[in-house]
């Protein structure tokens, strides 16, 4: 770990994920549906200094590791993120997150008018664009304000 | 064409858009050859928005098919009244018809309907989304005018809330179609449209006058600025009105320009253009009985 990481406590197991940017963290939670509920012990940095990103969060979740299916859909977001698999105080693997083709339940349609903002028994699903995402039902594009439309938990 | 369901004119390529229209053209010329084929099909008519020409024309497509329809009514006399969800109110109809043709006031509602049933589902306009067999018909009615290869049309009047609007820009992508696109800044396409057609290759060419694309047309498709779609009752005031095609306006058009309107109309088309030549928006109204003959042919 370095001086950067060790700003929030190190975790014994469990996920770190690195190179979110700067100010971004709670939507990383928000998008993963942690909110505290479940009693995971939650460490967040908020804009400590980074080489590569100039600021950047890191959110250290503990006694949890996240799959790779999990952590892609960050990609929206914080598609530099690095994500730490860690056991007894070790990283066991390390990996990037990659562009899902769909999205499913984690975003809200921006269309007022769109279906799946109804009290109907579906979750909202988008394709992933180059530069964006779209509503598979109304077809509807969010580009640059996709954290703005994150599902609250 | 074989589609489960017909959801978008996104998902039809030319050989559907055009096996569809050849059947058309063959009922159109002797409906007996269709007559009794649907003997016993039952097809179930939702529309859970206001609807004249699509319902009505479903419904004698169907008859004259020697089928029969089942009607939800309107939305205040059927179970949406108590709170039922569309999911619900369409597996339960499931069971009492072959096929669905679904109106509804949501976008993406009939894609939704579409989980949730086997029988084929038919988007008869979702909101300001997709209306897929309005195209058909219009399609139709291109090709006997005008053609559909080497078209210019002109789309004009709500292409924001324009659902056959966003529904034929997409089927058009299929011809040599050269596509202009007129309406107030407030009430262009939609940016998923624009993305689909750029992804399709096709040029989008914008403007806020008729004039500026009148005279190299060969058809005029005339859209309503629709009240009921506006969130905001100002919003539509300013732009009400916006575009009147009268006699005066068709004197700078071509002799042979084809003047169509999905109807209603309100007054975005002057009456003294119903007895020129130009006109066509009656006989456009009066294909979707073959058109949608054949579409069901085809879908049951």
């Amino acid at each position: 770990m370095t001086d950067t990481e060790l700003r929030v406590s190190k975790i014994e197991n469990g996920t770190v994920i690195d190179h979110v940017p700067g100010g971004q963290a709670l939507n990383v939670l928000a998008i993963l549906g942690i909110d505290g509920a479940a009693g995971e012990v939650v460490s967040v940095g908020m804009n400590v200094p980074s080489d590569r990103l100039g600021q950047k969060d890191i959110v250290k979740i503990e006694g949890r590791e996240l799959s790779q299916a999990e952590v892609d859909v960050l990609s929206l977001i914080a598609p530099e993120a690095t994500i730490n698999i860690v056991r007894a105080f070790d990283v066991i693997e390390k990996h990037h997150v990659t562009r899902p083709e769909t999205v499913h339940g984690v975003l809200t349609c921006p269309n007022a008018n769109c279906i799946t903002t109804e009290n109907e028994p579906v979750e909202s699903r988008f394709d992933v664009l180059e530069d964006g995402v779209r509503c598979a039902y109304c077809g509807t594009i969010l580009g640059e304000s996709i954290a703005t439309h994150i599902r609250s938990t | 064409m074989r589609h489960d369901h017909l959801i978008s004119a996104k998902q039809l390529s030319r050989g559907d858009i055009e096996s569809v229209l050849d059947r058309a053209a063959e009922i159109a010329a002797d409906p007996d050859t269709v007559a009794g084929a649907h003997a016993g099909t039952v097809l179930g008519l939702l529309f859970f928005e206001p609807s004249t020409r699509t319902r009505m024309s479903f419904d004698a497509a169907m008859k004259r098919l020697g089928g029969e329809t089942i009607d939800m009514g309107s939305v205040d006399s059927s179970s949406v009244k108590k709170g039922e969800s569309l999911a619900d109110t369409v597996r339960v109809i499931e069971g009492y018809a072959d096929a669905l043709v679904l109106r509804h006031p949501s976008e993406g509602s009939a894609k939704l309907a579409s989980e949730f049933v086997d029988v084929p589902v038919v988007n008869a306009g979702d909101g300001a989304g997709q209306h897929p067999t309005q195209t058909l018909l219009d399609l139709y009615t291109i090709r006997e005018n005008a053609g559909l290869d080497d078209l210019s049309i002109g789309i004009v009047g709500d292409l924001k809330y324009g659902r056959t609007v966003h529904s034929l820009a997409h089927a058009l992508t299929n011809f040599d179609a050269e596509q202009h696109f007129i309406s107030p800044e407030s009430l262009r396409l939609p940016r998923g449209v624009r993305y689909d057609l750029r992804s399709a290759g096709t040029t989008v060419r914008e403007h806020t006058d008729i004039e500026d694309a009148l005279g190299n047309l060969d058809v005029l498709y005339v859209t309503r600025i629709q009240r009921e779609r506006f969130p905001d009752e100002n919003e539509y005031r300013q732009v009400a009105g916006e575009y009147q095609v009268d006699s005066t306006l068709l004197e700078s058009a071509g002799c042979d320009l084809t003047v169509m309107h999905p109807l209603p109309r309100v007054d975005e088309i002057a009456p003294d253009v119903d007895e020129t030549d130009h006109a066509t928006y009656f006989e456009q109204a009066h294909n979707g009985i073959p058109v949608r003959m054949a579409l069901l042919d085809q879908i049951l």
